[in-house]
């Protein structure tokens, strides 16, 4: 009785430890669909997976400048997707957003690019104004504007849904996601931007993901 | 002589009980018109101004600004129903958005979210009857 009862407490110790050390080596799971493909290496066929990934893309930022892939190709990034006029989640988005921000505030391999999806009224200028109102600076936080086609188009690759509504205050629908993407344009993962947790928990795997990169 | 004294001493007591009853009947009234206010707060007004009342940067004002609350106690009725727009300064910074308005709330729904705002973010106006929310939006209807 009482040795079964040592074993157990052993084990269950050793189990915490082990969930412990295991937050230091772990690893991010890219997220999306996958697909088999084959390739010649060293005259042999192998077959490798070819992970979902971010297509090109081209939008204007606050300053009016082209950015696209490349602008964000040696940082991970954070992308979201609102529009400046949104009365419901975007300004509760924007507060954790700015949270994130300031503690990687200069950190040159962490980028943050938000989408307008208000195509109409948020032009450059209008994302340069709401920026600096915002408190944001630089090159860090990118803004994007784009035309429907494009915006619209690369939401579902980021696999967040937004679109026009009329039924809905602001006129726009758009999910809150927090999409946390690695300097491969592989989706490390996807959290609710209205949620102070998840929004921890982001941080949180930004510097597992950080990490990575550490040589 | 005697009975005189006892019944002055009752009276005194009575009156006594009288005005610490009332109140207490009002502080009941503001602790519950405040507890139903954080639930509206939560619902209309927090997504903007956030869980301390501190606004988002400079697009959304914070509602810290007590001098602001106290001057303009007699229009918050009527901007959190018609909406507000144009230029205000708080805590000495200028901001110069939009808040929507919020039509569809009844004024007391109204009168629970001034007695939490009122009483919360450094705020202390102490109650605010529904009878003044009426007179308020009678005032600022248009």
């Amino acid at each position: 009785m009482n040795k079964s009862f040592l074993l157990a407490a052993a084990l269950l110790i050793l189990t915490l430890c082990a969930c412990n050390s295991s937050d230091q080596n772990n690893k991010l799971p890219i997220l999306g669909s996958r697909e088999p493909i084959t390739k010649e290496v060293d005259g042999k066929t192998v077959v490798d997976t070819l992970y979902k990934s971010i297509p090109a893309f081209e939008f204007l930022n606050q300053d009016s400048l082209p950015i696209t892939g490349k602008t964000f190709d040696n940082s991970i990034y954070v992308a979201d997707f609102f529009f400046t006029s949104c009365p419901s989640i975007c300004p509760v988005m924007h507060r954790n957003m700015l949270k994130v921000y300031n503690k990687y505030k200069g950190n040159d391999e962490v980028m943050f690019l938000s989408h307008s999806i208000d195509t109409k009224y948020d032009t450059p200028s209008v994302l340069k104004k709401y920026a600096e109102k915002l408190g944001v600076d630089g090159k860090q936080w990118q803004f994007a504007s784009g035309t429907k086609e494009t915006i619209y188009g690369i939401s579902p690759e980021y696999m967040v849904f937004a679109e026009e509504n009329d039924q809905v205050a602001g006129g726009y629908e758009h999910q809150g996601w927090f999409i946390l993407v690695d300097k491969d344009k592989h989706i490390r993962g996807a959290y609710n931007g209205t949620d102070e947790k998840e929004v921890d928990k982001l941080m949180k795997d930004m510097d597992i993901l950080l990490r990575e990169y550490e040589k | 002589m005697r009975n005189k004294l006892l019944y002055g001493f009752f009276g005194i007591i009575t009156v006594c009980i009288l005005i610490v009853s009332c109140q207490s009947s009002e502080e009941i009234q503001q602790a519950r018109y405040y507890v139903n206010g954080k639930m509206a707060y939560e619902t209309h007004c927090q997504n903007c101004h956030g869980a301390k009342g501190e606004g988002l940067g400079l697009l959304i004002p914070p509602l810290t600004d007590t001098t602001f609350i106290s001057n303009n106690l007699n229009s918050i009725a009527g901007m959190i129903k018609y909406g507000v727009s144009g230029e205000m300064t708080i805590n000495g910074k200028v901001y110069n958005g939009e808040m929507p308005a919020e039509t569809h709330l009844t004024p007391v729904e109204i009168t629970y979210i001034i007695n939490y705002i009122g009483n919360s973010f450094g705020n202390k106006i102490g109650l605010y009857t529904q009878d003044q929310v009426q007179r308020d939006l009678s005032s600022s209807d248009n």
